[in-house]
């Protein structure tokens, strides 16, 4: 069987219907720690991006207080986010039968699954997601600390800074554009959320989406025992 | 067009004056629009002739004692500059350069007072993201205003002149203000009043032109041949000049820019990107509501469930 990674707490619990666990609690606290301040930080920083936004400083308690806590929640988003790469790069390295789901990325869209070739733990595009969040992130930390003032000022150069401030705003806007794609996709497929909150999803929705993932957790027999029906 | 408060050489008025600079004499607001200003005041400058600066700092010390800042006091490295740079606590500072003069074999002694230039086109305010904390005048001064400043440090990446400095103590960025407390009611600049030798002159625009032609003649008539005014163009020209005995190469004045423009970056950034940007997060915004019009939800399936079923009664 190909390499399609499985996570040490994936396994599936039989039942009616067959339940799937995919995030363990660590990997969902790392996940919501990671979303919250991904939204703090858009919020904040989409507030110095355009005037017509700087009112959302308000939440924050007022435009000083934006400026101060925007990079504190950077750093945490940076190293919240390392633990999920941590966590998950190695179920996202890109694959050969990668190429071949792509060619039919665009039934997937248009809503028909019965053509697109079977998934590992992740597909193709949450992969592209992934690699995107990963690397925009690590552009957004490094011009971050160019310019947070504060603290690293004299480290570079204000023409330096000036490269720095325009490819942190490009870069968040390239990391919300995927956020909303990240979001929408959730919503549309329903069924995922629950991954993120409980932990687990249904044996259908694996088969559905993630065939490969659960055909791997089967034939490695990582498969919990169903507890003692009850007397 | 109504007068401006003129000079500073003269005696200021000694009675009450109301002042002069409010808010419906802006001409520029950061980060929002100002309403056409009711009157249009006459623009000033400072003008600042080099060739008549004797380094003695008393520019420095009248903007200290104005502004009541008590910049720290630091070691001697060995030359005359002290601070060694612009702080948040010290405006303006004499920069001292020992110039080797190739043609004629004389070592030139150069001293600029650096400070704001007040450029009609200022970079500082269109970096700036919080509404009203930096302003222009229709007199031509740009003036910080403390209370709407987040200190995020934006005007430094928009000053062509690395003029700004932010406040480790309030976290507000400050700068030479062109004393427009004491312009506004009708009072010259405080280093102005200072300076000895009238290096430093403050009047309307068009008479400190005229005075600096007059400057420029005499020395060009004693050998300086590309002596000149140095009044940049790229931003839409400053309010505050200098009369250069070198005014073919104003980098030996302790690197005084060429031709200061604002940074093609920080224009990119503060023009194109916002429109780039915008479309982009609506059109990923636009594209989620239109598939979701068109592609209904994917919903997983009885059967997908069953066959999921099947799979792992298979394997136990």
């Amino acid at each position: 069987m190909a390499t399609t990674s499985i996570a040490k707490e994936d396994a599936i619990h039989p039942g009616k219907p067959v339940v799937v666990g995919r995030y363990n609690l660590g990997a969902r606290i790392n996940h919501w720690i990671t979303a919250i301040s991904l939204i703090l930080l858009a919020l904040s920083g989409l507030a110095f991006f355009h005037p017509s936004l700087f009112f959302l400083t308000g939440l924050f308690g007022g435009g000083q207080e934006a400026r101060a806590f925007h990079p504190w929640i950077g750093v945490l988003l940076f190293f919240s986010f390392a633990g999920l790469f941590i966590r998950f790069w190695r179920a996202n390295l890109p694959e050969k039968a990668d190429r071949e789901w792509l060619a039919h990325a665009g039934d997937m869209i248009k809503g028909d699954e019965a053509n697109v070739p079977e998934a590992g733990r992740y597909n193709p595009i949450q992969k592209f997601n992934f690699w995107c969040m990963s690397l925009l992130i690590i552009a957004l930390i490094v011009t971050g600390l160019v310019i947070w003032d504060q603290y690293f000022y004299d480290w570079t150069t204000i023409p330096q800074k000036r490269v720095a401030v325009l490819v942190h705003s490009l870069a968040a806007v390239a990391l919300i554009c995927i956020w909303i794609a990240h979001v929408y996709a959730v919503i549309w497929s329903r069924g995922t959320l629950r991954a993120m909150t409980h932990g687990s999803v249904t044996g259908g929705w694996a088969w559905r989406h993630h065939r490969l993932w659960l055909k791997d957790l089967a034939e490695r027999h990582r498969i919990k025992k169903p507890a003692a029906p009850a007397e | 067009m109504e007068p401006s408060p003129h000079t500073a050489t003269s005696n200021p008025p000694v009675a009450a004056t109301a002042a002069n600079l409010t808010e419906r004499d802006l001409v520029r607001r950061s980060a929002s629009t100002v309403p056409p200003p009711a009157r249009q005041l006459e623009p000033v400058a400072k003008l600042i002739d080099v060739s008549k600066c004797i380094g003695c700092k008393a520019c420095q010390s009248a903007c200290v004692e104005w502004n009541d800042t008590k910049p720290a006091l630091e070691a001697n490295t060995g030359i005359y500059e002290n601070p060694h740079d612009l702080t948040p606590d010290m405006f303006t500072l004499m920069r001292f350069t020992e110039w080797d003069n190739p043609q004629t074999g004389n070592l030139e002694w150069l001293i600029r007072k650096d400070g704001c230039m007040h450029c009609e086109d200022p970079g500082c305010l269109k970096a700036c993201p919080a509404p009203g904390a930096i302003v222009q005048y229709s007199n031509g001064i740009v003036d910080f205003v403390h209370e709407n400043c987040i200190g995020c440090g934006y005007c430094i990446k928009g000053c062509p002149f690395n003029i700004p400095r932010i406040s480790k103590v309030d976290h507000t960025a400050y700068k030479c203000t062109l004393c427009s407390d004491r312009v506004a009611v009708g009072q010259g600049p405080a280093c102005a009043k200072a300076c000895p030798t009238h290096a430093i002159t403050f009047g309307t625009k068009e008479d400190m032109k005229k005075l600096a032609d007059s400057r420029i003649e005499d020395l060009k008539s004693r050998g300086y041949e590309n002596a000149g005014l140095y009044d940049p163009p790229g931003v839409g020209g400053t309010h505050v000049m200098y009369v250069l005995h070198h005014n073919d190469q104003p980098e030996i004045y302790s690197g005084l820019p060429k031709d200061p423009k604002v940074s093609p970056v920080v224009n990119a950034w503060k023009g194109m990107t916002k429109y780039i940007g915008f479309a982009a997060m609506g059109l990923a915004a636009a594209a989620g509501v239109l598939h979701s019009a068109f592609v209904s939800p994917n919903r997983v399936t009885r059967e997908d469930e069953e066959k999921a079923e099947e799979l792992v009664k298979e394997k136990t």
